[in-house]
C-alpha cells in the first residue's frame, strides 16, 4: 500500500488526535472547577461534531488506508509519523469521540472532587485512544497503547471506588507485563523487514515459524486487554472500582483495543499462524462467552453484572474475528461497536442508581422502577440490548458470529448456545429485580426520576440501539471491504503454504 | 596564527567560564555573608556554562597536543552536564542539611568536580581522562561528608568513607588496566591506541586491559558486581548530594564507556559476554533488591544499579546504534532521577531522608510535584511518551539486531519486574491515605523549583517522543569517533 501520498490538505487524524490535548492544556489554566467542566464538554462535543466529517469523507467501497498522514519522525530509529484509518478503525474512532462527551455528562454531578484534574486525565485518555486506532506506524501505536495506562489508573485509583489502590495497580502490572512482549515481537518485525509500518508489514512471506511466535508474543498482549478468558482477572477489579466515565472508557473503547489489535495485526501479518491458533481461540471464546455469562448470573453487585458480561460479549467478538469467515468476521467487528454502545449505556445507569442509592447491591435498588419509570424503561431498552433482542444491536452482531461459528463447525455452534441462554437470564434478572423487586422492596420513596440531563445522556445510546438494530447496512457496509480485504489475506496464505499435491 | 589561537580560545569558551565560576567561588568562601552569593554565583556559572555549550556546538578544535577534543560530540555532553549542574544547584536550595558553616564550600567543590565531568566530554588522551576523573570524584567524596549529623549517628562519614575506599580501588584496578593498554599498543593517545588495540583484541592481554580498565567505569556507573557502595552512599548522603552522585557520574561513565568499548570488533563473543553478563546481573539484582526498599533514596539507588544494566545492553552490541542508545538512555536517565530528587528535596521535612510511605497525599499538597514525581517515576519504569521509554526501546532494538534475544527477553522481564516498585511510589503519592500524624500542610515552591520541575517534565516527554537532534548529532559523532573497521 502506498502511504506516500496524502489523500487530504487537512490533518483530520492529526487535528482528532491532539485536540483533546490541547483542550487538556487550557483546562489547566480555567480558573474554577464549574468553568473547566463546561469547557470539556465544549471541547470533547466539538471534537465529537468535528469526527462526523471523517464519515463524509471515507470512501466504503475500497480497503485503502485514508485520510493517510506521513512523515519523518524519528529518522534515526527508522519511525515515522504515520496515520491513516480503514473501515474497521473508522467505527471506532467515531465511538471513541462520540463517547467521551457523554463520559463528561456522565461524571458532571459524581465526580465532585478535583474535577479540573478529572477532566484532563478524561482530555488525555481521548487523545491516546484516537491515536491507537489511527496509528499506522508500530511504535507510535505502541506509544499510545502504553501512555493510554497513565491516564486510566489514575482515573480509577483517585476517583475510584473503596478498592480502587488494588484495581489500578493490577490493571496497570496486568496491562504492562502483556504489551512487553509486544514490543519485543514489534522489534523483531523491523529487523526482519526493515519498517515499521504496519500497512507494510501486513501480507509479508514471513517464515511460518516466525510467525507463530510473533502471533504468540501479540496474543498474551491483546487477550489481556480484550480480555479473553483465562486472561480476564484485572477486569471486574477494574471495572467494579471505576468511577462510572471510567468504567464506559474500558468497556466501550479500552476492551475494544484487544480485539481491535487481533483484526489490525495478527490476522494480516500472521495469517499461517492465525490459521494455526484459530481452533484453540475459538474455544478459548467460547469458554469466554459461557464463563462470563454464568459467573455474571452469580453476581450481587450491578457493576460486576455488567463487567462479567463484558466477558461473554467480548467473547462473541473474538469468536467473529476468529471463525475467518466473511459473516463472523463482519459480526465479530460489529460486536465490538455494539459492546461499546449497550455496555456503556448500562455503566451510565448503573452509575445513575449508584447516585441515588450509594450502593450497587441488586437486592437494595429492587423495585426501583416504581420510583423511576422513565429510568426502567431504559434500563429495559438496555438489557434487551445486552441479550441480544431482536430489532436491538446485538442481535445483529452475535447473529452474525453464531452463523460464522456455524458455517465453521456445527460442534462449536452448538457449544455457544448455553451461553446465549445465560445472557438472557442475567440480563432479565437485572431487570426483573431492578424494575419490579418482590413484595419486599426496600423504601424508595425518595428517590427521583432521571432528570433532564440524565436523560439526554441516555438518549443517544438508545438511538444507536435500535438504528443498528434495525438498519444494520450502512454500519456494516463501512467495515466490509476492509474485512473482506483481511480475509483474502489469510487465505493466499494459506493457499501458498498449502503443500504441493504430487 | 592569531586566526586558530582565538578559535581554540573560542573553543575552550565553557572550561573558561567554569574555571572562572570555581576561582569566584573559592573567593566567595574566603568571605563573609557567603552562602546566598555562592548560590547565585553557582547559579550564573551554570547558566553561562549551558549557554557557552550550546554557543560552540559548531566548534571543531584539537587542543593541547592532541589530548583535548572539541567537537559537536563533547559539547552537547557539556551541555547535558549543564543542565544537570543548574538543577542540581535549583535542587539543593539553601542545602538545608548541610552544615551551616561550610555550604559556601559546598558550592566551591560542586563546581570543581563539574569541571572534572565537562574536561572528561573532551578528553582523549589516558593522562587527561585520568586526571578529569579524579577531579570529578575527589570533591564528591568531600559533598557525602558534609551533611549535617544527625542524632549521633555519623553515617554521612560512612558513606563518604565507602564511596572513597571503592572509588579509589576502583581507580587504582583501572591504572592498572591502563598500564596494560599503554604496554601493548605504547601510546596513551585514545584514537591512536584505539587503532593499535583493534588488531590486538583477540589476545587475552588486550581483553584483560580492557576489562580492568572499564571496571572504574562500570564503578562510577553502579554496575552490578561494581555497585556495593550505591545503597548505602544514596541513603547516607544528604538527599541533595545524593542528587549530584545519582546523576552526573552516570552520564560521565557512560562516555567513558564508549570510549573504551569502542576498541573492540563488533560481534567480538568473549567481550560481548562480558558486558550481557554485568547487564542480566544488574537487572536482576537491582530490580529484585528495590522491590523490598521502603527508603525512597535507597529504592533509586537499587534501581540505578538495574538501570546501569538497561544501560550496558547498548554495550553489549558493540556497535554504533547500541553506542547511541546507550548515551540517550543515560542522558535520558539523568533527567528522570533529577526529577524524583526534585520531588525527595521538596517533600522531605528539614533534609531528612524520605520514606516512600511519606509522600502520601502529594497530589493533594502539591500537585505540580507529584505530576514531576509521576513524569520521573513512570520514565524510569519505561512507559511511554517518557524518554524513559523510547531509550529502553533503542537499547532493545540495538541488543535484538546483535541477535541477542534471550538477554532482550530478561530485559523486558526486568522491566515488568520494576513496574511494580515504581508503581509503589505512584501508589504512595496519588492513592494512598496519609497516616494520621502526617503533615498535610501544602507545600510552597519556590519559583526556581517551579521552573525547574515543569522544564523537566518537558525535557523528559521532549527527550522521549522527539529526539530526533539529539541522537542524530550523538549518531554522527561516534561514527566519526571510532574509526569501526
Amino acid at each position: 500500500m502506498n502511504l506516500s501520498e496524502s489523500s487530504t490538505a487537512i490533518p483530520f487524524l492529526s487535528i482528532l488526535i491532539f485536540a483533546p490535548l490541547a483542550a487538556a492544556a487550557i483546562a489547566l489554566v480555567l480558573c474554577d472547577e464549574r468553568q473547566v467542566r463546561w469547557w470539556t464538554l465544549l471541547a470533547t462535543a466539538s471534537i465529537g461534531a468535528f469526527s462526523l466529517f471523517l464519515l463524509g469523507g471515507f470512501d466504503a467501497s475500497t480497503a485503502e488506508f485514508q485520510f493517510v498522514e506521513h512523515r519523518e519522525w524519528i529518522p534515526h530509529l527508522g519511525m515515522h509519523y504515520t496515520l491513516g484509518i480503514d473501515g474497521i478503525s473508522l467505527l471506532l474512532v467515531l465511538l471513541t469521540t462520540l463517547i467521551t462527551p457523554f463520559c463528561v455528562i456522565a461524571s458532571w454531578t459524581s465526580v465532585k472532587l478535583r474535577s479540573r484534574e478529572f477532566m484532563i486525565c478524561l482530555l488525555i485518555m481521548q487523545t491516546a485512544m484516537t491515536g491507537v486506532f489511527t496509528a499506522l506506524d508500530f511504535v507510535l501505536f505502541f506509544i499510545f497503547w502504553e501512555a493510554m495506562l497513565i491516564p486510566m489508573s489514575i482515573l480509577i485509583g483517585v476517583w475510584g471506588g473503596s478498592g480502587r489502590a488494588y484495581a489500578a495497580m493490577k490493571f496497570f502490572i496486568y496491562t504492562m507485563a502483556g504489551s512487553v512482549l509486544l514490543i519485543v515481537a514489534i522489534i523483531a518485525l523491523r529487523l526482519d523487514t526493515g519498517t515499521f509500518s504496519i500497512p507494510a508489514l501486513m501480507d509479508q512471506p514471513y517464515d511460518r515459524n516466525f510467525q507463530l511466535w510473533i502471533f504468540a508474543a501479540f496474543f498474551i498482549s491483546f487477550a489481556i486487554k480484550v480480555p479473553m478468558f483465562p486472561f480476564h482477572t484485572w477486569l471486574p477489579a477494574a471495572h467494579v472500582e471505576a468511577p462510572t466515565a471510567g468504567s464506559v472508557l474500558l468497556a466501550s473503547i479500552l476492551l475494544k483495543m484487544g480485539a481491535y489489535g487481533f483484526l489490525r495485526f495478527c490476522l494480516p501479518i500472521t495469517p499461517l499462524a492465525t490459521i494455526h491458533f484459530a481452533h484453540a481461540i475459538l474455544w478459548l471464546s467460547v469458554a469466554a462467552i459461557i464463563y462470563g455469562g454464568l459467573t455474571a448470573l452469580a453476581q450481587s453487585d450491578l457493576k460486576k453484572i455488567v463487567a462479567y458480561s463484558s466477558v461473554a460479549h467480548m467473547g462473541f467478538a473474538t469468536l467473529g474475528i476468529f471463525s475467518l469467515v466473511q459473516n463472523g468476521t463482519i459480526g465479530g467487528a460489529l460486536v465490538m461497536i455494539n459492546h461499546g454502545v449497550t455496555t456503556g449505556a448500562l455503566f451510565i445507569a448503573v452509575g445513575i442508581v449508584y447516585e441515588r442509592l450509594h450502593t450497587r447491591d441488586l437486592a437494595r435498588a429492587a423495585g426501583l422502577g416504581k420510583q423511576m419509570p422513565v429510568f426502567a424503561f431504559f434500563l429495559g431498552m438496555f438489557c434487551l440490548s445486552s441479550l441480544a433482542f431482536p430489532g436491538t444491536n446485538t442481535f445483529i452482531g452475535e447473529f452474525l458470529v453464531l452463523a460464522g461459528a456455524f458455517e465453521g463447525s456445527l460442534i462449536l455452534g452448538l457449544a455457544i448456545i448455553p451461553g446465549i441462554v445465560v445472557a438472557a437470564a442475567y440480563n432479565l434478572r437485572i431487570l426483573q429485580r431492578v424494575a419490579y423487586g418482590g413484595t419486599n422492596n426496600p423504601d424508595h420513596s425518595s428517590v427521583s426520576d432521571l432528570g433532564l440531563r440524565e436523560i439526554l445522556l441516555l438518549t443517544p445510546f438508545l438511538v444507536f440501539i435500535l438504528w443498528i438494530g434495525l438498519q444494520p447496512g450502512p454500519f456494516i457496509g463501512l467495515m466490509e471491504a476492509s474485512i473482506q480485504n483481511i480475509l483474502d489475506i489469510i487465505a493466499r496464505a494459506a493457499e501458498t503454504a498449502a503443500p504441493i499435491p504430487s | 596564527m592569531p586566526d586558530a589561537q582565538s578559535s581554540i580560545l573560542v573553543a575552550f569558551l565553557p572550561e573558561w567560564i567554569l574555571l572562572l565560576g570555581v576561582l569566584a567561588l573559592f573567593g566567595v568562601t574566603l568571605g563573609t555573608q557567603r552562602v546566598r552569593t555562592a548560590r547565585y554565583v553557582s547559579l550564573a556559572t551554570a547558566a553561562a556554562l549551558a549557554l557557552a555549550s550550546v554557543a560552540t556546538c559548531g566548534a571543531e578544535a584539537i587542543l593541547f597536543d592532541g589530548a583535548y577534543r572539541v567537537d559537536a560530540f563533547s559539547q552537547w555532553l557539556k551541555l547535558v552536564f549543564a543542565l544537570g549542574y543548574l538543577s542540581c544547584i535549583v535542587i539543593g536550595h539553601n542545602l538545608k542539611d548541610i552544615r551551616a558553616d561550610i555550604r559556601p564550600e559546598y558550592f566551591f567543590l560542586l563546581a570543581t568536580s563539574v569541571t572534572g565531568f565537562v574536561l572528561l566530554a573532551s578528553s582523549v588522551d589516558l593522562i587527561t581522562l585520568v586526571v578529569a576523573l579524579e577531579l570529578s570524584s575527589f570533591p564528591l567524596f568531600l559533598l557525602i561528608a558534609m551533611r549535617r549529623e544527625a542524632h549521633g549517628q555519623r553515617s554521612q562519614m560512612e558513606s563518604a568513607v565507602k564511596y572513597m575506599m571503592f572509588g579509589i580501588a576502583a581507580s587504582g584496578i583501572m591504572l592498572f588496566g591502563m598500564g596494560y593498554l599503554y604496554g601493548l599498543t605504547g601510546t596513551t593517545s585514545l584514537p591512536l591506541l584505539v587503532e593499535r588495540l583493534q588488531p590486538l583484541m583477540h589476545t587475552p592481554l588486550a581483553i584483560t586491559g580492557l576489562v580492568l580498565t572499564l571496571a572504574a567505569f562500570f564503578y562510577k556507573l553502579a554496575v552490578f558486581p561494581f555497585h556495593f557502595w550505591t545503597p548505602d552512599v544514596y541513603q547516607g548522603a544528604s538527599n541533595e548530594t545524593t542528587a549530584i552522585i545519582a546523576s552526573l557520574p552516570k552520564v560521565a561513565a557512560v562516555l567513558l564507556i564508549l570510549r573504551f568499548a569502542g576498541t573492540a570488533n563488533p560481534g567480538d563473543h568473549s567481550l560481548a559476554l562480558v558486558f550481557a553478563a554485568l547487564a542480566v546481573g544488574s537487572m536482576f539484582y537491582g530490580n529484585l533488591l528495590a522491590l523490598a526498599q521502603t527508603d525512597f533514596k535507597r529504592l533509586l539507588g537499587f534501581s540505578a544499579v538495574a538501570h546501569a544494566g538497561y544501560t550496558i545492553l547498548g554495550v553489549v552490541a558493540l556497535e554504533e546504534a547500541g553506542f547511541t542508545a546507550s548515551l540517550y538512555y543515560v542522558t535520558g536517565y539523568l533527567f528522570m532521577v533529577l526529577a524524583c530528587f526534585t520531588v525527595i528535596t521538596r517533600v522531605s521535612r528539614d533534609g531528612a531522608n524520605l520514606p516512600i510511605i511519606a509522600l502520601a497525599g502529594l497530589h493533594k499538597r502539591s500537585p505540580l510535584l507529584a505530576g514531576t514525581l509521576l513524569v520521573g517515576v513512570f520514565s524510569l519504569a519505561g512507559i511511554p511518551p517518557f524518554v524513559g521509554f523510547m531509550g529502553k526501546f533503542s537499547l532493545l532494538t540495538s541488543a535484538l539486531q546483535q541477535g541477542f534475544l534471550w538477554l532482550v527477553l530478561l530485559a523486558v522481564l526486568n522491566t515488568v519486574i520494576a513496574v511494580y516498585y515504581y508503581l509503589r511510589v505512584v501508589h504512595a503519592a496519588f492513592l494512598a491515605e496519609p497516616p494520621a500524624d502526617a503533615d498535610t500542610s501544602p507545600i510552597h515552591l519556590d519559583p526556581a523549583a517551579r521552573v525547574l520541575c515543569i522544564l523537566l517534565i518537558a525535557v523528559i516527554i521532549g527527550l522521549g517522543t522527539v529526539p530526533g537532534l539529539f541522537l542524530d548529532t550523538i549518531a554522527n559523532s561516534l561514527s566519526s569517533l571510532f574509526p569501526l573497521s
